[in-house]
């Protein structure tokens, strides 16, 4: 026998004699055998049955008339058609907009690319051997330096070595 | 010739004004009286009802039958009592419970015109004790109960409506009716003087 809990979804569809004959002969098997299901399903019968009696009501005396004024002030599809909101129409809109931005972007986009390199590696440049000309220590003591110097002296150094040489080619 | 509703959409569409005042007239009581029983509310339930009708009018333009008229009609109408109930909880929560029930929210209900008065007390006193265990429902299991009950609708139309599966629907209203069956048991045992209403017969 089926469990009462499997008939329970579809005990309304039988008592409203909307299930098809599959489900409504599940359903009479187990009432026939569940004396607690078959007095749930009397109880719901009689449940809406008294449900019946709940009344309408009737709309007020000036509602057809609101909805008409209502209605009547909405705006008509003129000229100003195109200001009520349409969601095809904004996102047709959205998305020629994000196009256009897209295409005006594409040839500056390299040249922005190139000029912030570049002005990154000035940078770079600039500050590169920034910490070793304010050092004073490496400055005087560099190698490069130290090389220049006795170039500097030789240079100078003929000149006054020739000066005796002639001096004293002149006085023999 | 009856046209049906969706013929009448599509002449609404086509700028015929005639139609929807066709639409409305047909569809005014049910649409208020969904409504009211959803937020039990006389006013609120006509607001709504406007509401729904002027949806249906903005969208004309747009509207294809794609599916039956009342479908979507409640559709725009359960949703649009779903969402005020929800917006109006914080105000009914400061609301006492066993607060007596405001004698303008009582509407002019339509009754047996050879009702005796006690008779009709008595109906009114039973229709107000359903009204109250109605409303006392889940917000969802009160629309599938209302569309299922009242509108008659069957099972497809109502799972569109409040888009979910058929399957999940019939577990829907089978918790909503067991709860009605325990809320309502002693009113149910009682023998009645005078039955009358609508709804589906069962």
């Amino acid at each position: 026998m089926m469990k009462c809990e499997n008939i329970s979804k579809e005990l309304v569809a039988y008592l409203d004699r909307r299930a098809n004959s599959a489900e409504r002969l599940m359903v009479e098997e187990h009432l026939a055998e569940c004396a607690l299901c078959h007095a749930r399903a009397e109880e719901f019968r009689k449940l809406w049955s008294a449900m019946d009696e709940m009344p309408t009501i009737e709309p007020s005396l000036g509602f057809d008339a609101r909805v008409r004024q209502r209605v009547a002030a909405e705006p008509s599809r003129g000229w100003t058609g195109w200001l009520v909101p349409q969601p095809r129409l904004a996102f047709s809109m959205a998305f020629l907009l994000l196009l256009s931005i897209w295409i005006a972007r594409l040839p500056v986009e390299p040249v922005a690319v190139n000029t912030a390199t570049t002005a990154q590696q000035e940078d770079f440049n600039a500050i590169k051997d920034l910490g070793v000309l304010e050092n004073y220590d490496v400055v005087t003591k560099m190698d490069a330096l130290s090389e220049l110097a006795p170039a500097a002296s030789e240079q100078q150094a003929p000149s006054q070595k020739e000066q005796p040489k002639d001096s004293g080619n002149g006085g023999m | 010739m009856i046209r049906s509703d969706v013929q009448l959409m599509l002449d609404v569409k086509a700028g015929d004004e005639a139609s929807f005042d066709f639409l409305l007239q047909k569809y005014r009581m049910p649409l208020v009286n969904f409504l009211y029983r959803m937020v039990r509310d006389t006013a609120t339930a006509e607001d709504l009802a406007q509401e729904v009708f002027l949806r249906v009018y903005r969208a004309r333009k747009q509207y294809t039958p794609s599916a039956k008229f009342t479908t979507w009609l409640f559709r725009i109408a359960t949703n649009l009592a779903l969402n005020s109930v929800r917006d109006n909880r914080y105000r009914k929560l400061e609301t006492s419970l066993d607060a007596p029930v405001e004698e303008d929210t009582i509407p002019m209900e339509l009754r047996s015109p050879d009702m005796r008065i006690d008779e009709h007390l008595m109906e009114r006193a039973r229709a107000e004790i359903i009204r109250r265990a109605i409303f006392s429902l889940p917000d969802k299991q009160r629309a599938a109960v209302l569309l299922h009950k009242y509108e008659e609708m069957d099972y497809g139309e109502i799972a569109k409506i409040m888009e979910c599966s058929e399957s999940a629907l019939k577990s829907l209203l089978f918790r909503a009716y067991e709860t009605l069956r325990v809320q309502l048991a002693p009113l149910v045992a009682q023998p009645v003087a005078h039955r009358g209403g609508e709804g589906r017969a069962s």
